[in-house]
């Protein structure tokens, strides 16, 4: 018998497939999320939305927390700890969280180096911008990805981006000789065997989730239709204003993405959305995707 | 042959590409009008909770539930196995029921404690089996039959057309479970 092997890991997060991860910080909203159909959720203090409005230093959430929600739900449980912070992973990991979000929402706690999340028998999410981030949080072991999007905004541009960007650049690797390869890598900074990898597949090794800015259904829809595996839905729930209709309704249209006839009748009198910000409009030193 | 894979959430890409490897015609469902002309369906892993959710409401559960009474072959595995199950040991609900085992679902408790091993089968040997978050078969009903086991609980069942995994064969390179539910589904 084998635990932690990367294939537990990285066959665990192709049971996501299809899904919509959600944000929670009770145990009330975890069984509401489970209720409306969510494959899993991201157990947290505070949901992205509060950490950029109240700033200060963005933690791993607090174990009793995190228990707490694990005891009352039945799917799987992630939890977030800050990017390069080996003891909060070993935190989560001793206390049995699914999976671990490596993420840039909460405050950096290596300025030098991610987790090398080999180590580790629980499973890693890391989010990227483009292939090159990709490939390097591939190196050190992630078993999924997801866009870094701008969490805590509403708002989905920077999901799309970064999904666009990373769709164009495998395309292009497919078509490249090797030599361009080689070259490709330097610029990308990336591990040549890891594009090698790539470039056969044709598409990333692992699941790649969209998030970052998800708030309606017809966002959910728009990045499975650019090729996103499913979706993580951050403040875009629990911040609107009627949180069970919303997850309904961003599960259904996760799966039915390519469906506008099912798409318009779950985006009916869904109240509210989170408020959205513009990303133009955020300083520069305040945005999380660059962490 | 052309062969169903549920496809509302869950590893759906792994089974088709298994069923393709020989030679099965593998279409996703995710509409009661993809279940026309099937000779075999496919639940995928994934999370039952979801899946089951989705499957309501989305108009699908009595053309599902339709098509097991009458006996179309179908491979369940992981959540599709708790899906099919007639009994759910730790959780208030019953999905299809159309399968004689009593299951406890994610058994094998939480991922740090999935795994891989192998496992033995009736009639094709010593197959690799992927763990995660498992169900568990606590009971077996009289027209079970129990094709695999580990540790003394059965991982494989077989109730006429009926196929039961906890494991994840569509995680492996190892395409003999698929073969062998495509020989239940009439291929020769």
């Amino acid at each position: 018998m084998q635990k932690g092997t990367y294939r537990v890991k990285t066959g665990f997060a192709e049971m996501f497939k299809g899904g919509v991860i959600m944000d929670v910080t009770t145990p009330e909203q975890a069984q509401i999320a489970e209720e409306a159909g969510a494959v899993a959720v991201m157990a947290l203090e505070r949901v992205p939305a509060d950490i950029r409005a109240q700033g200060g230093v963005a933690r791993m959430a607090d174990p009793k927390r995190i228990k707490e929600i694990m005891r009352a739900v039945s799917i799987p449980v992630m939890a977030k700890c800050r990017i390069g912070h080996i003891a909060e992973a070993r935190i989560l990991e001793a206390l049995g969280v699914d999976f671990v979000d490596e993420s840039e929402v909460l405050t950096p706690a290596d300025p030098f180096h991610h987790i090398d999340k080999w180590q580790f028998k629980v499973p890693f999410v890391c989010g990227c911008r483009d292939l090159g981030e990709a490939c390097r949080r591939l190196a050190e072991g992630a078993a999924m990805l997801r866009t870094k999007g701008e969490a805590g905004t509403g708002n989905v541009v920077e999901a799309v981006r970064h999904m666009r960007i990373l769709n164009d650049q495998i395309r292009r690797l497919k078509e490249m000789s090797r030599a361009e390869l080689v070259t490709y890598a330097k610029e990308l900074g990336a591990p040549v065997e890891i594009l090698e990898m790539i470039q056969e597949l044709g598409r990333l090794p692992v699941v790649n989730f969209a998030a970052g800015g998800v708030a309606t259904p017809a966002d959910a829809a728009l990045m499975r239709m650019l090729g996103a595996d499913g979706v993580f839905v951050g403040s875009g729930i629990f911040k609107s204003e009627n949180p069970e209709k919303r997850a309904r309704a961003i599960v259904l249209a996760c799966t039915y993405y390519d469906d506008p006839e099912l798409l318009a009748k779950v985006s009916e009198d869904l109240g509210e959305a989170m408020p959205g910000l513009e990303i133009e409009k955020i300083p520069e030193q305040a945005l999380m995707q660059y962490r | 042959m052309r062969i169903g894979v549920l496809a509302v959430q869950g590893a759906v890409r792994e089974h088709i590409l298994s069923l393709t490897r020989l030679g099965a015609e593998a279409v996703p469902v995710r509409n009661p009008e993809d279940l026309r002309g099937l000779a075999g369906l496919v639940l995928p892993g994934g999370e039952s909770t979801a899946q089951w959710r989705l499957l309501s409401r989305s108009g699908l559960v009595e053309p599902l539930r339709k098509a097991l009474v009458e006996g179309l072959p179908t491979l369940g595995t992981c959540a599709g196995l708790v899906l099919l199950a007639k009994e759910i040991t730790n959780w208030p609900e019953r999905y299809f029921g159309v399968l004689d085992v009593a299951v406890e679902r994610n058994a094998t408790g939480r991922q740090v404690d999935s795994f891989e091993a192998t496992v033995s089968v009736d009639g094709l040997g010593e197959v690799p089996a992927v763990f995660i978050r498992a169900p568990a078969i606590r009971r077996v009903g009289p027209g079970v039959k129990v094709l695999g086991e580990y540790e003394n609980v059965p991982v494989l069942v077989q109730q006429g057309t009926l196929l039961g995994a906890t494991f994840h064969p569509e995680l492996t390179e190892d395409l003999r479970l698929h073969e062998f539910f495509l020989s239940l589904c009439g291929k020769e």
